[in-house]
């Protein structure tokens, strides 16, 4: 079967634009995750109608087929679980119009996030989910997974800036939803389309939104000796009615270790920062900025600086979105998990961390969207010692479960994946589930498309039962199965 | 599709007790959808009590269309079926609401004004300025997909829903989303409902964003003797670093309906004539702001052509804004056989799609009215001269409908007399897209109880 689905896709695509050798599968089999799964090869379709005929012949030789932007997904979306046809969209990275005037563009799915801004920068305009993996990642793979960033505090994710798309179906249809003008009579299927991980169609062409860029940026960074006082701080800016275009909070670990690489300006000796960023007209940018710095001190912040210049603005960002790769110096391996609260419970979740985290044997490192709520908690844990593995799985796990109690969910932007698809049935009951499962088989009725994404399988770590919410008693598992503690 | 011989209405009696159904025909007219009234309404307290009424439809194959206040329920096409209205009203409990995190969880007949009372109290509120707002519930509001003038800064429902807990054509109570600001675990159902007229299911819960109310606010009015120049100052605004939350531009017309006698003088220094075009942006607050967008928009205006402006406080501000909100009910008040569209376009694009509407008003001899908003929206006001409509009917049919394809915008009518709907299909012709509609309408209603042949292409 192998041996004629490669032969079918190099007489499509030529040999060039195919990938089946063993080293080649190798670097496709994994992705931002700390998952793993093997394709059987991987194609770089140049165009749409490539799209349609790559879809045809896996449906032919009836093997799944998967999407790939840049693969810096955090939840294995862009894994071939069962195997399969990876479609990288890295040949389709062409920005097909910008439309100044009205404020959007047409791309296709390669095109890489932070291009995109450049490329309208000279309008005054740019695209504004902004992730940390905003240089390699691509806008395709933003919408398949809703994908946020700093600034989405203020400007929103993903599908807020999305307004139409050009799709393929399983039964490699092409189909165009939305537009580039609002209100499309009808569903609202962009809505439905961004953050649905692959599972739905594979995306060729999308619309988005450009954003105005702001006339005022001011950089705050509040430095705190005590991390429950950074949390109440952002709690009560929020409460103030404050929305700052960014809130991020980087704890005394985190920001040692990314202080040691980037040299951003960060207090070895503190406890927490707060990385804050007003905008908007001058007159505003500078009310809020001396609003937040009086909650700040008033909240017990030691000390709160302001960048003089874009300079040290681009300085201190560049501490904070290179901060995953600053802990990569200190372990090969590390789990980053996403997990959302309500941002008023912040203060005790952060406790509850380090509880769980001591408890388990990790000192666990948070550097996060602290403004909404969305968590990244980092776990080191060497990849050779398996029950270190495993161990660091089921403590990523237990914050979930407490992010949930605090009346959270499981993922605030990374996605689901193939990460978190036995987590689910936390947030989810059997009846929202088997509706999910209904509107996905609506476009992609055999799990051709991504198949092992978002739903629980059963399949690789066997089936694992959890209690649906609400939370109470223990886990249960299978026996002798899967990463879930009892 | 068969028809039930008539419905029990003891078996609703089970479900939410007797005096909580309605079978007199003098008060079911109240539930009338397009002409048509149901056999049965009835009024659930709470969401198990509406599965209970789903099941019972599913198993009996009764249409069921929901409700609130019932003041957007002429939005869509007449139902092909219609045996019971569900009444919403009484699920109208605010569930939570966390002022320090802004975010709330409401039931879907609580009016809107007694949430914006409750937000007010912690100085918050949510950009839900839609017409009938005396009156209309949040569920409501967010299935009839009406828009507000806020939508120029805050968006519209799909960027402040948060979450819903809704129950499927099978009777399941199912939710999507959650109740935090950040969230993509699993699909997001819930944005299907938004504008989806209950063709879906029933909502029985929303969880929300809400947001800080401004400090303070303004309108900024100017006069125009031409649409361009009116739509040149539009694009002068997107281009500044200035962002009003709201946006309009009011045809001569619409103007002398809307602001006529007393109000006008709500307008101060921007009094218009009669052939002048009214261009009003809301913006907001500290006064260093407000002093700064004032000073550029008086400048931007006056580059674009504008011969008087002014700048309006409260309380005439909010007297103006309500009236602007209340475009639709107002004119329907006073010209109950009015036909209102909506049409869409990209903002570049309002001038030209604005002088199709004109050259085929002048060729029908139709009189019209026009709001326009900046975010490319026009909502187009025909006032028929015979109770048929028949030329204003034609021009809408044969010239407007179908040339969306070839002046770039889409075209719905949103109210008119539902007779004139045996000739109007007041969605439009369907795209290529309405396969994946069909489907996703069979996935959550397979025995095709919701409010069936209303939606677009007869969903």
């Amino acid at each position: 079967v192998n041996q004629h689905l490669i032969a079918d896709l190099e007489h499509l695509l030529t040999r060039e634009h195919v990938l089946s050798r063993p080293e080649d599968l190798l670097l496709y089999e994994y992705d931002g995750s700390v998952e793993v799964a093997r394709p059987n090869c991987i194609v770089f379709p140049r165009d749409a109608a490539d799209v349609v005929r790559v879809v045809e012949i896996a449906n032919r030789h009836d093997v799944p087929i998967v999407g790939r932007g840049a693969g810096t997904g955090l939840s294995g979306g862009a894994l071939a679980r069962n195997g399969g046809v990876i479609v990288s969209f890295a040949r389709m990275n062409r920005i097909l119009e910008i439309d100044i005037e009205n404020q959007r563009a047409v791309v296709q799915p390669g095109v890489v996030n932070s291009d995109l801004s450049l490329a309208v920068a000279h309008a005054g305009l740019h695209f504004a989910p902004d992730p940390s993996s905003q240089k390699a990642c691509t806008i395709g793979g933003n919408v398949s997974e809703n994908a946020g960033g700093p600034h989405t505090l203020a400007y929103g994710v993903t599908t807020n800036h999305v307004l139409g798309m050009q799709i393929v179906l399983p039964d490699a249809q092409l189909v165009r939803i939305g537009g580039k003008s609002l209100d499309a009579p009808g569903y609202d299927l962009c809505g439905l389309l961004v953050g649905s991980e692959g599972t739905l169609a594979l995306v060729t062409e999308v619309t988005v939104r450009l954003t105005r860029s702001p006339e005022a940026v001011k950089t705050l960074l509040a430095i705190y000796d005590r991390i429950d006082d950074a949390t109440e701080s952002v709690v009560e800016i929020t409460a103030c009615g404050i929305t700052p275009a960014a809130c991020e909070m980087l704890d005394g670990w985190t920001l040692r270790a990314v202080e040691a690489w980037v040299h951003a300006g960060f207090p070895l000796d503190s406890a927490a920062v707060l990385l804050i960023e007003v905008d908007g007209l001058r007159e505003a940018s500078v009310e809020h900025a001396s609003q937040i710095i009086k909650v700040c001190k008033l909240h017990g912040a030691r000390e709160v600086r302001v960048a003089r210049d874009a300079k040290e603005r681009d300085l201190l960002w560049k501490g904070r979105k290179n901060a995953f790769g600053a802990v990569g110096r200190l372990s090969p391996t590390y789990y980053v998990q996403d997990g959302v609260i309500p941002r008023t419970k912040l203060p005790q979740t952060l406790r509850e961390i380090d509880r769980i985290g001591k408890e388990n044997g990790f000192e666990i490192g948070n550097i996060f969207h602290a403004g909404d709520g969305n968590l990244h908690p980092i776990i080191l844990f060497d990849a050779r010692d398996h029950a270190q593995f495993e161990r660091a799985v089921s403590t990523a796990d237990a914050i979930i479960r407490f992010c949930i109690e605090m009346g959270g969910a499981i993922t605030g932007e990374h996605g689901v994946g193939m990460e978190k698809d036995r987590l689910m049935p936390l947030l989810f009951s059997d009846a929202d589930m088997q509706l999910m499962r209904t509107v996905r088989d609506a476009f992609n009725p055999a799990a051709r498309l991504n198949p092992g994404k978002i739903f629980p399988t059963g399949k690789g770590c066997g089936e694992v039962r959890i209690n649906p919410l609400p939370l109470s008693g223990n886990l249960t598992q299978a026996p002798g199965q899967g990463p879930i503690p009892s | 599709v068969s028809s039930p011989a008539t419905v029990q209405p003891s078996c609703i009696n089970n479900i939410v007790g007797a005096q909580n159904v309605i079978t007199s025909l003098g008060e079911l007219s109240a539930y009338c959808v397009d002409g048509i009234a149901p056999q049965i309404a009835a009024r659930p307290a709470n969401a198990a009590e509406v599965c209970e009424l789903i099941k019972f439809a599913a198993a009996e194959n009764l249409a069921i269309i929901p409700s609130g206040a019932r003041t957007k329920l002429g939005i869509g096409m007449p139902p092909s079926r219609y045996d019971l209205a569900i009444d919403m009203a009484r699920l109208d409990h605010l569930i939570s609401y966390d002022p320090g995190d802004l975010t709330l969880s409401v039931e879907p007949g609580v009016p809107l004004v007694s949430l914006g009372e409750a937000l007010a109290k912690h100085n918050q509120f949510l950009p839900l300025t839609v017409p009938f707002y005396n009156r209309a519930t949040v569920g409501g509001t967010l299935a009839s997909g009406m828009d507000s003038s806020l939508r120029q800064f805050y968006g519209t429902a799909r960027d402040f829903v948060l979450g819903m807990e809704f129950v499927s054509g099978e009777g399941a109570l199912t939710k999507s989303g959650g109740r935090v600001v950040k969230n993509v675990s699993g699909y997001d159902l819930h944005k299907l409902f938004l504008g989806s007229i209950g063709s879906l299911g029933i909502i029985t819960r929303i969880n929300f964003k809400t947001f800080p109310l401004p400090a303070s606010e303004c309108i900024f009015a100017a006069l125009f003797n031409s649409i361009d120049e009116a739509l040149a100052l539009r694009q002068k605004i997107s281009s500044s670093p200035i962002s009003p939350s709201t946006l309009e531009i009011l045809s001569p017309e619409m103007i002398s309906l809307l602001l006529s006698g007393d109000a006008v003088s709500a307008l101060g220094a921007a009094r218009p004539s009669e052939s002048e075009w009214l261009f009003a942006a809301n913006f907001f607050g500290s006064p260093a702001v407000l002093e700064r967008c004032s000073s550029e928009l008086q400048r931007m205006a006056e580059q674009s052509g504008a011969k008087k402006a002014a700048l309006i406080s409260d309380p005439a501000r909010q007297y103006i804004f309500s009236r602007l909100r209340e475009a639709v009910p107002l004119i329907l008040e006073s010209a109950p056989a009015a036909i209102i569209l909506k049409i869409t376009a990209l903002p570049s694009n309002l001038g030209e799609v604005l002088q199709f509407l004109d050259s085929e008003s002048g060729r029908y001899n139709i009189r019209s009215a026009q709001l326009i908003r900046g975010a490319g929206i026009i909502y187009w006001f025909i006032f028929p001269d015979s109770p048929e409509a028949q030329k204003e009917k034609a021009a809408i049919r044969q010239e407007v409908l179908p040339a969306g394809e070839r002046h770039g915008f889409q075209a719905t009518v949103v109210a008119c007399p539902w007779e004139f709907k045996r000739v109007l299909n007041v969605w439009g012709p369907t795209r290529d897209d309405f396969l994946l509609m069909q489907r996703l309408k069979r996935a959550f209603d397979p025995h095709n109880i919701f409010a069936p042949g209303r939606f677009v292409g007869g969903l």
